[in-house]
């Protein structure tokens, strides 16, 4: 184990600049809102004003009277099939139908020759309503009385996950110390760059496509075709680049992508949709605000015996992907941290808010933020120091959790030990002057989940007469660098380079079916898929190769566009010429497949039990913080990570992945919160959501990231995510230094200057009090 | 119609005569009149920079700047004049070598940036250089990266103006 080193291969290993990248920095990347096709129309979404309110009567008279409008459609377009994530959680429509549950709402779509007189159109539609009473928070949705979001879960919740593995209340009775602490998390937004866009066309005699920027297609080609009550093979959805997706809307199926078809169908163009960022931000799809009860029992020396958790999630309108989430924040208690006895409750709340789902570290975020912000009081409680309460912690490389997590590589101790000694730990904690702070944060996160419906991963590989290779798969490049690391993979095997290998992207007519790219994923699965049809493909070329040289087609070796034979070196051919003589000569193509299955393992979401992922990365990091106590304003002055994420395939990728997920992390901790009011977005634009910018960030020489790396045996030549872990433990480092600075607890994000402020003024009036 | 006007726009070096609303942002026509879609559209409100191009060689945000106010001016956009532009071609490659490039959607406007940024001031220090990325969001990177394809496109910049002056 070393921090660097990048073993005997010719491509993998080094710092590798992206595939598409001259393409997308000269502005050649066609993104979804840069497609112009001949007749296409400008598509508008008409949104409810009302947090909950039956729908009684929509008149599209006056709309459809405006020159230049086309189309108009509202739900009674569709079939009514209600499509979703999780069987049991299908509650979307591609539009409303009877009742709207948020503001911001879908009711209506039009189509028209321009955005302008598509957004004038929208004014002319009348939508007569029945206001409801409304329920924004989670305790007043849980009361009985309150209204009701959805006939089919009464209570209005959402979804439920609890389990229980050893005896919490007898380990907690026989523990030294008990500590219980409550933690509040905000809603905090993808904040992609590009807006949610697609084109929508419809052909005769009743095929539909979309050209989309997805991060799943399959998932969106599977939810189009269950929404409009169509067969799957007359659903078409192709990919373009995808300007950052961070999960959420580029996940799903939104209503802009059924309009887009229908509307198509409707006025025989294609029709484009593009949010605007005031609909971006106001609709679904955000992190969960949670509120997290921890209860930890340990004994003297800070081992943890147990820890018991109640977690209640606000929802808001609908379920996404949230029956997963509830269940994921718990899952990962188990982790990096060896908790032997250990109770999980929660349960997602219906509210009349934009809902939420999925964002980068989804919800390990909050549960590493309250865990490690709960471990440090421990720390201090016990007069124990905070790092050697971690190791002493800290689960083992080999180690199977209570849970059944199957842990291999997992360089934890690494991880901490690097982010100690680099930061200047040890000579900063407790000397810094006043109004600074130091802290630590630690967390843990999957390489791909293993879920009960599709975990599998395919790629297909062609190699052809000028030695260029033609890779397909169903995973991809959201700006991570999959394409790059994917190519890599296959130039490896083949021995060939980089730049020979073409990628495809999705298009669900002609690329192997695949999840898509979510829960750090791609690398481990597709990366395996690729690297076994490269294998085989490997495989006809040394057997033609062998054929020609007359070898053992095991003696043989490829490297730089040549196969040649390791006992005898002089005999040799181009990587080209094997494929001429194999397909000219022989009648073979070369082409592989190779398949990545999450194997038969399978979690139980009922008892909690299950390996989730093939691989687990630990990661560390510690930030070191001014707080200004006239403004409570907070300078982040350094900030040290490291991230076991395996062998990097991509360097240059990987460094890029840790550190914009620890940035990520940093404004979900200081600045940002979608703030509502009576279900209404308060900021939803980008200069009131508030995201990180260059200057709100520690210089070159005080920011630094660490990969420690393993080579974890289940990853393609031992590779794991790169892309959330990083950022699961930040949250707590930036509030436990600030604690440090401040002697404030940090119990509520973000750590804004108006909630420091606050604390620091109720602190000195308390003060003020007791003297 | 009545609505629109004629205007004569000067752009990466061409000329172009085109009919408009007068309300239309430089962005819209770089977009939908003149198809030069590198130009990226985002928050508009000047918020995120996605959309920066060099008007006189000045950034600006080409969403909260009207097309007719860039009449007689030249506009420069990511996609660079036909004849090429070795500044525009060193950032755009430094962007790429130094990993600064993600999913890509602000990088035409932190290109465009950089470049009036590096006409200015050739060899900007890092205060410097985050203070001209003030005005653009990246939520991929965390700029890290970004900062260092600046510093890098600096120092080739000036070595080769050196090597010019020699």
């Amino acid at each position: 184990m070393s921090e660097e080193r990048y073993g005997d291969y010719d491509v993998i290993g080094r710092p590798m600049p992206k595939k598409d990248g001259l393409h997308k920095a000269s502005g050649r990347a066609q993104y979804a809102d840069d497609i112009a096709m001949p007749g296409m129309l400008h598509g508008k979404l008409l949104r409810s004003p009302h947090p909950h309110a039956r729908i009684l009567n929509i008149d599209a008279a006056r709309a459809l009277a405006l020159p230049g409008v086309r189309a108009v459609v509202t739900g009674r377009d569709f079939p009514g099939i209600h499509y979703g994530n999780l069987p049991q959680t299908r509650d979307y429509l591609p539009l409303a139908l009877d009742k709207v549950r948020y503001i911001g709402e879908e009711v209506a779509a039009v189509a028209a020759v321009d955005e302008d007189t598509a957004e004038e159109a929208l004014e002319r539609i009348e939508v007569e309503y029945e206001p409801l009473p409304a329920v924004f928070d989670m305790d007043e949705a849980l009361q009985p009385g309150a209204p009701q979001l959805h006939g089919a879960s009464p209570g209005n919740v959402s979804a439920r996950s609890a389990y229980h593995f050893g005896d919490v209340d007898a380990a907690l009775r026989l523990a030294a110390h008990v500590r219980e602490d409550l933690f509040e998390t905000q809603p905090v937004k993808q904040g992609m760059l590009e807006p949610h866009a697609c084109v929508g066309l419809w052909e005769q005699p009743g095929k539909a496509t979309l050209w989309a920027c997805k991060m799943s297609p399959y998932v969106v080609w599977r939810q189009l075709a269950m929404g409009l009550g169509m067969a799957l093979g007359d659903v078409r959805v192709v990919q373009t680049y995808v300007g950052g997706g961070f999960s959420g809307g580029k996940q799903e199926a939104m209503p802009m992508d059924f309009c887009a078809v229908v509307l198509s169908r409707r006025t025989g163009r294609p029709v484009k949709f593009v949010h605007t960022m005031d609909e971006v931000l106001t609709i679904g799809h955000m992190r969960h605000p949670m509120r997290i009860r921890l209860r930890t029992g340990t004994d003297r020396e800070g081992r943890i015996l147990a820890q018991d958790c109640y977690l209640l999630a606000n929802g808001g309108a609908y379920s996404s992907i949230g029956g997963f989430s509830i269940f994921l924040a718990g899952a990962m208690i188990n982790l990096p941290y060896r908790v032997p006895n250990m109770r999980y409750q929660a349960q997602r709340i219906y509210t009349n808010n934009g809902f939420c789902g999925a964002l980068r570290g989804h919800t390990v975020v909050q549960i590493c933020y309250a865990r490690e912000s709960q471990l440090e009081r421990i720390a201090e409680d016990l007069a124990i120091d905070p790092v050697a309460l971690r190791l002493r912690n800290a689960v083992q490389p080999g180690e199977v959790t209570p849970n059944g997590f199957r842990v291999g590589t997992f360089a934890f101790r690494e991880c901490i030990e690097k982010v100690v000694e680099a930061s200047g730990w040890r000579a900063k904690r407790g000397s810094l002057p006043a109004f600074r702070g130091i802290g630590l944060g630690c967390g843990a996160h999957l390489s791909g989940a293993r879920l009960m419906g599709h975990s599998a991963s395919v790629a297909e590989i062609r190699v052809q007469e000028d030695g260029t290779v033609y890779l397909s798969t169903g995973s991809t490049d959201v700006g991570q660098g999959v394409e790059t690391a994917m190519a890599m993979i296959a130039a490896e095997v083949l021995g060939v380079g980089v730049d020979d290998i073409r990628c495809t992207r999705v298009d669900t007519e002609s690329t192997p079916v695949d999840p898509g790219t979510f829960g750090s994923r791609v690398t481990l699965f597709t990366g395996n898929a690729v690297k076994r049809a490269a294998q085989e493909a490997r495989a006809q070329l040394a057997r033609i190769a062998a054929d020609k040289l007359g070898v053992d087609a095991a003696d043989l070796a490829f490297r730089r566009h040549e196969i040649f034979s390791r006992s005898n070196p002089k005999l040799r051919m181009g990587l080209k010429e094997a494929v001429r003589w194999g397909a000219f000569q022989l009648g073979q193509m070369v082409t592989g497949r190779g398949v990545y299955a999450a194997g038969d393992e399978k979690i139980d979401f009922r008892t909690g039990y299950g390996n989730l992922s093939p691989a687990y990365n630990p990661s560390a990091c510690v930030a070191e913080v001014e707080v200004e106590p006239e403004t409570g304003r907070v300078t982040l002055l350094g900030f040290w990570g490291a991230d076991d994420s395996g062998f990097p395939i991509n360097p240059l990728a990987v460094r890029g992945q840790v550190i914009g997920a620890a940035v990520m992390s940093i404004g979900h901790a200081l600045f940002e919160n979608l703030v509502r009011v009576q279900g209404q977005v308060m900021n939803p634009s980008l200069r009131d959501y508030k995201m990180p910018l260059a200057t709100d960030l520690p210089k070159l020489g005080n920011f630094h990231h660490y990969n420690i790396v393993t080579e974890d045996p289940e990853g393609p030549f031992g590779a794991k995510e790169a892309g959330q872990g990083a950022g699961t433990g930040v949250v707590a480092a930036l509030a436990y230094a600030i604690r440090d600075a401040t002697g404030l607890p940090m119990n509520r994000l973000p750590l804004s200057p108006q909630n420091i402020l606050l604390a620091l003024m109720r602190a000195r009036d308390a003060q003020g009090e007791a003297g | 119609m009545t609505d629109r006007v004629e205007i004569s726009l000067q752009v990466n070096g061409v000329r172009h005569s085109l009919s408009i609303r007068p309300w239309r942002t430089l962005l819209e026509v770089l977009r939908e009149e003149l198809a030069l879609t590198g130009t990226k559209r985002s928050c508009g409100e000047g918020q995120c920079g996605a959309c920066t191009v060099l008007v006189d060689g000045n950034a600006v945000n080409a969403c909260m700047y009207l097309a007719l106010e860039a009449l007689g001016r030249d506009v420069r956009t990511i996609e660079g004049p036909a004849q090429g532009d070795a500044a525009l071609d060193a950032i755009q490659r430094s962007f790429v070598d130094k990993g600064a490039v993600q999913c890509g959607f602000c990088t035409p406007g932190m290109v465009m940036a950089t470049r009036a940024l590096l006409q200015d001031n050739p060899l900007p220090d890092e205060d410097a250089i985050r203070e001209a990325l003030v005005g653009h969001l990246c939520r991929c990177t965390g700029y890290v990266q970004i900062v260092e394809a600046i510093q890098d496109a600096a120092a080739k910049l000036a070595g080769c103006a050196e090597r010019a002056h020699e």
